[in-house]
């Protein structure tokens, strides 16, 4: 139930185009043509697939703190979060390189078609940002996060398809010029931003899970719209810092 | 600036509006968007990608001729790691409540497309002098944009600049400025949708005066 949950959450509401805007460089690259699109978006899902459950398991059992218990008692107050980025990035130019052999092996029209975009993967802050977010919110197993990977990487995958459909038909309309191609691309993806905040109420209904939601959501409203300074500024829980900022499930209250 | 040459200061002062690379060379788009409701964070972001941009471009120009070209692409990721990892640090230590606000981004900075973008475009084909400017051109250039948004995504969004009210006092029942006139905060200007929105409309903007820049 947990995994659905989270599968649906990844995909929906915090989707990594419209919600925390990862991934948005390739996004507006590829998303000419519908066919690119589709080939860079099966291989962010494969690459998100991989590379988190294994990051996961390298902040599980060497990056945080007093998780190098495993070697012996005296390792407890080690703490080497510092360590994460450098760690994450390099099993993802790991896991990128062996997907690019794998895939030059076993199915070289798809090499073929993904051309360079699949060692530019590396760089895409939604593959990193994946791991990161991972382990903002302390994703609780193994299942979880690759759960969590998948849906994060069909999320980007959905969003990139609806960009490079709507682009392709936008062509044959008359923009004005200065909005033509880049600018007018920014403007629909706000708009279908809009559109996917709509699946903010989705799952909340007296879950667990859900009711830390709103609960972060109220004191981000209360630090944001109210100018009070007596407010205390409370330092929201763990969950929120990263979605502090790009959350788009935050009630607007009057 | 007498102590550039023209060609020198042509590098800082390009991707402010010719060679932008958020809005032309569409690099750094994710950061820019999702960190921009607060001024201060747009600020302290704009600050910690110029260091990172800077310093990154003097060490990679520096190793230039000693990179292999295999696995160039891995030896760039962990020098921009290395210095992120400093960033981190340091506003972990000096700015903790910053910290906490930006999140994953400063992470992030190290997949900042402008970072690697001028890396490969720039520093492995040019002097350490020229790569330093050229790094602090484009950081420039990426701050004025996040800068801009965040300016008026905090303005509309909140009625706050760097976290002084200045519209006046929201507050019912103790109305001033603005608000007394019946002026209410955009809430919508905070959420993640009308960060693009905004950009959309400086790019809009910036097209509109500069009709070289428009696409076919």
């Amino acid at each position: 139930m947990e995994h659905l949950e989270l599968f649906f959450k990844s995909i929906f509401i915090d989707n990594m185009v419209f919600a925390t805007f990862l991934g948005m460089c390739s996004y507006l690259a590829v998303s000419k043509k519908v066919t690119t699109a589709v080939g860079l978006g099966a291989a962010v899902i494969f690459v998100l697939a991989v590379t988190v459950p294994l990051n996961w398991l390298l902040d599980q059992y060497i990056l945080q703190p007093g998780a190098l218990v495993w070697l012996g008692p005296e390792y407890a107050e080690y703490d080497l979060s510092f360590l994460s980025f450098i760690l994450f990035i390099a099993t993802i130019a790991t896991m990128v390189q062996l997907v690019e052999i794998i895939v030059e092996k076993f199915s070289p029209s798809l090499y073929n078609s993904l051309g360079i975009f699949l060692p530019l993967i590396a760089v895409n802050c939604a593959i990193l940002g994946g791991s990161l977010f991972m382990q903002s919110r302390e994703i609780a197993s193994l299942g979880l996060a690759t759960t969590y990977g998948i849906g994060s990487g069909i999320g980007w995958f959905l969003a990139i398809l609806a960009i490079a459909a709507i682009r392709e038909k936008i062509r044959y309309s008359s923009i004005p010029a200065p909005l033509r191609g880049l600018g007018i691309t920014f403007i629909v993806t706000g708009l279908m931003a809009i559109g996917f905040m709509s699946f903010g109420g989705m799952l909340t209904g007296g879950e667990e899970e859900a009711k830390e939601a709103p609960k972060t959501e109220v004191v981000k409203v209360i630090k944001k719209e109210d100018a009070k300074a007596t407010e205390v500024k409370e330092t929201p829980t763990e969950l929120s810092p990263s979605k502090d900022l790009a959350n788009n499930t935050k009630e607007i209250q009057e | 600036m007498g102590l550039l040459s023209k060609k020198d200061a042509a590098l800082i002062t390009d991707p402010f509006a010719d060679n932008n690379p958020i809005t032309i060379q569409v690099l750094g788009i994710c950061s820019a968007l999702a960190i921009t409701a607060e001024l201060k964070a747009s600020i302290v972001m704009a600050i910690s990608v110029l260091f990172v941009l800077g310093l990154g471009n003097v060490v990679i120009s520096l190793m230039r001729n000693i990179i292999p070209s295999k696995i160039r692409i891995i030896v760039q990721l962990i020098v921009v790691a290395t210095l992120v990892i400093i960033v981190d640090q340091v506003l972990k230590a000096f700015a903790y409540e910053l910290s906490k606000t930006l999140g994953a981004f400063i992470g992030l900075i190290i997949t900042n497309c402008i970072i690697m973008g001028r890396f490969e475009a720039f520093a492995l084909a040019n002097k350490p002098w020229r790569s330093f400017l050229d790094g602090i051109g484009n950081a420039l250039g990426y701050g004025v944009i996040l800068i801009i948004v965040g300016f008026f995504r905090e303005l509309l969004g909140s009625g706050t600049l760097l976290g002084f009210p200045v519209l006046g006092n929201p507050i019912a029942g103790e109305k001033t400025g603005l608000y007394a006139l019946g002026y209410e905060n955009n809430g919508f200007m905070l959420l993640a949708p009308m960060a693009l929105i905004v950009v959309g409309i400086i790019i809009w903007i910036q097209r509109s005066r500069n009709e070289a820049l428009i696409e076919d």
